[in-house]
């Protein structure tokens, strides 16, 4: 079954604007809905593994009409998207009771959907923009969902810098327009591949890092990250944590740097640079953290630094002409990162949606002893916690290993060190919040606290079960050169990616 | 020349979001910054004397062919279709902007973001 490329962006757009007629009686119709269209959206992921072809949208052939493009990166992509959304939206059906207006978060969320795959299918520089800003306001919007006075706060905080960036974006795609004269990925990096960098497109790409370098929250630009995260509702913060910045961050950046501009030594060393800012950075301030969803937060920072490090690795190894197996191998662990942050990192949101919702505090120093209480959230966090860490043979171990493996064999020792040194950080956090929450003394107040059943418990275990699966997907070889090495090899390929599109046009 | 002037826009625009205190200034900074991009993209497209994009029979050529009186005057239009989204995506985020800016004002009070500190860490 081939499902036609723009289903993914019309079928989450269309529910976004069906969902809010049902008001407020229809409510349970509307939650139904919107669990079907993500989960369809799942099953649509996964039929596309392996594919790679384009859709010209109104069969204006390129580089006059816009394109989209399905390939390993997208795919890989989708995937986590759909997954990740499927389990937030699993999740919100009961959690989200608590709040008004539940109509209205489905349509924002399905919003933000809509924005995200059509990010990483977009073949045109431009109207990867407009997907970027429907993703962007829906989240803005959704950070400040619950309108208290830190909500706000945290909205208005991510929106400025949200808009700056997407700001730095706009700017650098007239640049590039200016100097290529195309806004098609494909053509683009085809002239540059002719014309060679002029002054323009060097700034344009300064401008390109230091706009995805905002939305994906690297170290220097991660100062909204903190706020924004934990001020959402617990299956927004799953959603923005999980997919969001990598999608609209990490995934736009790749394609950007690697596809359309070609790497150089000197792109290679900022984008580690960044990277190994962030992990430590991220990791350091997460340890100090008392409120649970801003730890968290912080560690998604740090774990961000992985993916991206992974990606910048390879760059590096690519550019200096070094060995394309262990620059393949980094890329590979990247993207590994990528998927098993996404899934760990939501997993623990929704553990401390659930934690919240049951005690009414997000507080470390508040719990304690909730082991016996919740049994369910604390296996379920403690399966992620491990694999976060790294514990084998959970998925984070895993692409830790392989990032740490191509760091040794291109000889940056320093860089396999800072790995496993933060590593060992990213322990010694989740222990304190382990801790913190499940053991120890319980409280009195919290002494008629009961596990959440249903779907927030179903969500939970989808997604713990994922975390100890996730290693078979470099160990089982069918899997691995499905879903893994066609991602790898768009991003290996690099400029190639151009000659691709348009011979299959 | 009228490049730089445009990037100086940016730039103070860029410095307005940055620096001041109020919010309803750090959106107006943000908004000067949307403007300078919009007149860049509108710049990009535009020739001295040039001609709507829309070809009549005057431009056409005996073989049926386009004159080149045409294609050395016509303007680009694509620019100026990116402007027109461009300003539709910053009416929605600036309508959120503006209500969350109300919102805060009542609960806060005020709009000075130095009084408006409940996040830390």
């Amino acid at each position: 079954m081939t499902v036609p490329l723009p289903v993914f962006v019309v079928l989450p757009l269309a529910a976004a604007f069906m969902l809010p007629l049902f008001g407020k009686k229809g409510k349970s119709a509307a939650t139904l809905l919107a669990n079907l269209v993500t989960i369809g959206l799942v099953v649509m992921a996964v039929s596309t593994i392996g594919q790679s072809r384009t859709y010209e949208i109104g069969r204006w052939s390129i580089p006059l009409g816009i394109n989209l493009v399905l390939d390993g990166l997208s795919c890989l992509l989708l995937l986590a998207v759909s997954v990740v959304s499927a389990a937030a939206m699993l999740f919100s059906t009961r959690y989200m009771e608590q709040y008004t207006a539940k109509s209205k978060y489905l349509c924002l969320f399905m919003l933000m959907v809509t924005g995200m795959n059509g990010v990483v299918l977009s073949g045109d520089i431009f109207n990867l923009f407009v997907f970027l800003e429907i993703a962007s306001i829906a989240s803005y919007a959704l950070v400040g969902f619950g309108c208290e006075h830190e909500e706000l706060e945290a909205s208005f905080k991510y929106m400025v810098l949200g808009s700056i960036a997407s700001m730095f974006v706009l700017f650098a795609v007239a640049l590039v327009y200016g100097n290529t004269g195309t806004l098609n990925m494909a053509y683009i990096s085809r002239t540059i591949g002719t014309n060679g960098m002029n002054l323009g497109l060097t700034f344009a790409m300064g401008l390109f890092i230091a706009g995805f370098g905002l939305k994906a929250a690297l170290v220097p630009f991660h100062a909204w990250l903190p706020d924004a995260h934990p001020s959402a509702p617990a299956p927004i913060s799953a959603m923005l944590s999980g997919v969001l910045i990598k999608a609209l961050g990490v995934y736009a950046l790749t394609r950007i740097l690697f596809n359309i501009f070609g790497i150089s030594v000197a792109v290679g060393w900022v984008i580690i640079t960044l990277a190994v800012l962030s992990m430590v950075c991220g990791a350091l301030l997460a340890l100090g953290q008392w409120d649970f969803k801003r730890l968290l937060a912080y560690s998604s920072i740090s774990q961000v630094g992985y993916v991206v490090l992974g990606l910048g690795l390879g760059a590096l190894i690519i550019a200096k002409g070094g060995n394309t197996a262990v620059a393949s191998l980094a890329i590979l662990g990247g993207l590994l990162h990528l998927l098993n942050h996404a899934v760990y990192k939501s997993l623990l949101f929704l553990n401390s949606g659930s934690i919240e919702m049951a005690t009414g505090t997000r507080q470390l120093k508040e719990m304690g002893g909730l082991a016996e209480k919740m049994p369910y959230t604390r296996a379920t966090c403690a399966i992620a916690s491990a694999s976060i860490a790294g514990v084998p043979p959970l998925s984070g171990f895993w692409s830790k290993l392989i990032i740490v493996i191509a760091a040794i064999q291109a000889e940056y020792y320093w860089i396999a060190a800072v790995v496993v040194g933060v590593s060992v950080c990213t322990l010694i956090m989740y222990l304190k919040a382990h801790r913190y929450v499940f053991l120890g003394e319980l409280p009195e107040n919290l002494k008629d606290v009961k596990e959440n059943k249903g779907s927030m418990l179903l969500a939970m275990s989808l997604l713990a079960v994922l975390c100890v699966v996730m290693g078979l997907l470099v160990l089982v070889k069918p899997l691995k050169t499905n879903v893994l090495e066609p991602a790898v090899k768009v991003v290996m390929d690099g400029p190639d990616y151009s000659a691709n599109i348009i011979a299959q046009k | 020349m009228p490049y730089a002037l445009c990037f100086l826009l940016f730039v103070i625009g860029l410095y307005c979001a940055v620096v001041k205190k109020n919010m309803v200034k750090i959106v107006v900074g943000i908004l000067v910054m949307e403007y300078a991009v919009n007149l860049f993209l509108i710049m990009l497209g535009y020739r001295s004397e040039g001609v709507a994009p829309i070809v009549d029979k005057s431009y056409l050529t005996e073989g049926g062919g386009i004159a080149d009186a045409f294609l050395s005057h016509a303007v680009d239009p694509l620019p100026q279709a990116l402007v027109l989204t461009a300003i539709v995506i910053s009416l929605g985020s600036l309508a959120l902007m503006i209500s969350i800016c109300i919102r805060t004002y009542e609960k806060y009070g005020t709009f000075d973001i130095t009084e408006i500190r409940r996040l830390k860490g």
